[in-house]
């Protein structure tokens, strides 16, 4: 067996709600008890809709969130950062890309200063040595170095995906966390930027956690799938699995309440309208 | 004659670098009882195509067309009343941010029964036994109390289904859909999607279904227009399309889709459709 990157045992996690002066106070349960296993260079999807707490999840495994009780462990080290506090080190090893690239980058930073920004923070780097490492990475992702001295407002959203990836690749992470990284993207800029993020889990053997709603992008991209439900994880096994053999009443419903895009269901569905 | 009736649309917008074509020449036409969908990526045109349809594009746009017929009537040379008395009532449209859409200021009773009272000319008890009856109908439950809620109360899908019943209070006769399905989770969808498709078998309007996801296109469309860039690159019955697409950027979108996938890596639209070569309409 190879060896694990991300281990989560047990998760939980309550969010404490309210509580005013006339009222008490509410627990929500946004992650309950889910446990999962990444191995080194996989690509675990997450899967579920608004509410079920996936980002909660994601939160967590970023070490942005501490967990209410159970462990995580990355690259089996044991993670507790209410007590240890978070090194750069850490830091160093789990990056993430967010859902929206027109939210996520500072309209008034130039590309190359938002690239060498990772660097700034966690490493002792000189300038020239930032500068040189951000430029190599522009390459990387498929961009030019004329763009290096652009703000975000002058790119595409594909673009500016890129440069967000780009971003969280800067400080050579292991593990990689994407929250839907390409829902909010067109279908011919969603494909190139699936392919950039085959293309560099390849090279730089990368562990993915892909959060996402689209079932069809996960089936292509996915090598484990867990799907949530309020918290809950109701269904988690291999792809294969999940999609021949699904178990759980809601990724069954999941499934049917995906768009099909086949001609058979197409012909089915004017059948039905014609009678 | 034609419900809705197109020909050689052009929308262009004043900008600091000179005019910019949004649309550039695009004729479609949908019938009644006829759902046709508009396919196109961001910037391809299909929601300022259908705003300038309904008059709502900002001062800075120049629409002109051969024709723009609603029914029979000529939506070009209307006065601005003349078109508020179409719009809304016997042209409905629904956004893509349910949530935005709505007037927060308002109770969502308020704001169904303001058509209604705009439109219609009900007096209050008529609008609001119409409004508990449309609420209903949008598959709301417990209609009576939601009347009196605002749009934070609810949730998205919900509020979408309040814009539905918005738009279909005074019978339209078409209905134009902009993505109403994006912002929303997949199990919301297919029950918004059903909705829409029961109301429309049931009343028998025409629908102009704006999106650029191909699954919908698949589940709701009869027939369909792919734009790109504000061009019309290909139109045909849903099934043709799909099975058998004629124009090059069609079979690119097709292609791109993650579950049509075969190999180990997508194709991109660009290693099919190469805009100089294809550019032009089909021939």
């Amino acid at each position: 067996m190879s060896e694990v990157v991300l281990e989560g045992r047990n998760l939980v996690r309550d969010y404490h709600v309210g509580g005013g002066l006339f009222s008490s106070g509410r627990v929500v349960h946004a992650v309950k008890n889910v446990s999962f296993k990444v191995e080194k260079g996989k690509t675990l999807a997450i899967v579920g809709e608004s509410g079920c707490g996936k980002s909660t999840l994601a939160r967590i495994i970023t070490m942005i969130d501490a967990p209410t009780s159970g462990d995580l462990l990355i690259d089996g080290d044991k993670v507790d950062i209410v007590k240890d506090g978070l090194t750069p080190e850490m830091r160093r090893k789990v990056q993430i890309v967010f859902q929206n690239p027109y939210g996520s980058l500072n309209p008034r930073q130039k590309i190359g200063d938002v690239l060498g920004e990772p660097l700034l923070v966690n490493t002792a780097m000189p300038a020239a040595e930032r500068r040189d490492r951000a430029m190599q990475m522009l390459l990387k992702v498929g961009l030019g170095p004329e763009h290096f001295s652009r703000y975000p407002h002058m790119f595409s959203g594909g673009q500016r995906q890129r440069i967000a990836i780009a971003r969280a690749l800067m400080l050579n992470p292991r593990l990689l966390v994407l929250d839907e990284p390409v829902s909010a993207l067109d279908l011919s800029v969603q494909a190139q930027v699936l392919n950039l993020l085959a293309d560099l889990q390849d090279e730089f053997d990368l562990t993915y956690v892909f959060i996402s709603h689209d079932l069809s992008v996960v089936r292509y991209i996915a090598d484990d799938v867990m799907v949530m439900y309020f918290g809950e994880a109701v269904e988690y096994g291999s792809r294969e699995r999940v999609f021949s053999d699904p178990r759980h009443d809601y990724t069954k419903t999941l499934f049917a309440a995906t768009p099909r895009a086949d001609v058979e269901s197409i012909k089915a569905r004017l059948a039905r309208r014609a009678a | 004659m034609h419900l809705l009736e197109i020909e050689n649309l052009v929308v262009e917008f004043e900008t600091a670098a000179g005019p910019f074509r949004a649309v550039d020449g695009v004729s479609l036409h949908v019938d009644e009882g006829e759902v046709l969908a508009i396919v196109g990526e961001s910037g391809s045109g299909k929601s300022v195509s259908m705003l300038a349809v309904m008059g709502l594009l900002p001062w800075t746009a120049k629409v002109s067309a051969d024709a723009m017929r609603f029914a029979g009537r000529d939506l070009l040379s209307l006065t601005a009343s003349q078109r508020r008395k179409i719009i809304g009532k016997d042209i409905a449209m629904i956004f893509q941010e349910p949530v935005a859409s709505l007037n927060p200021c308002f109770t969502v009773g308020f704001q169904i029964e303001e058509v209604l009272r705009v439109h219609m000319g009900l007096d209050g008890k008529a609008r609001r036994a119409r409004a508990i009856e449309l609420l209903n109908d949008v598959g709301i439950p417990d209609p009576e109390q939601r009347l009196g809620v605002f749009p934070h109360q609810m949730s998205g899908g919900q509020c979408q289904r309040v814009m539905i019943a918005i738009a279909i209070a005074c019978n339209p006769k078409l209905l134009i859909a902009d993505e109403p399905t994006t912002a929303l989770d997949v199990t919301i969808q297919k029950q918004i999607l059903d909705l829409l498709m029961n109301l429309q078998i049931e009343t028998g309007m025409g629908m102009i279904m704006i999106t650029h996801n191909m699954g919908v296109v698949a589940e709701t469309a009869d027939r369909v227009v792919v734009q790109y860039k504000g061009r019309k690159m290909e139109e045909a019955d849903v099934l043709s399309l799909f099975e058998a697409p004629k124009h090059n950027y069609t079979k690119a979108l097709l292609a791109a889709l993650p579950d049509r996938a075969t190999g180990d890596r997508l194709p991109t639209i660009s290693s099919i459709f190469n805009e100089d070569v294809d550019g032009g309409a089909p021939a």
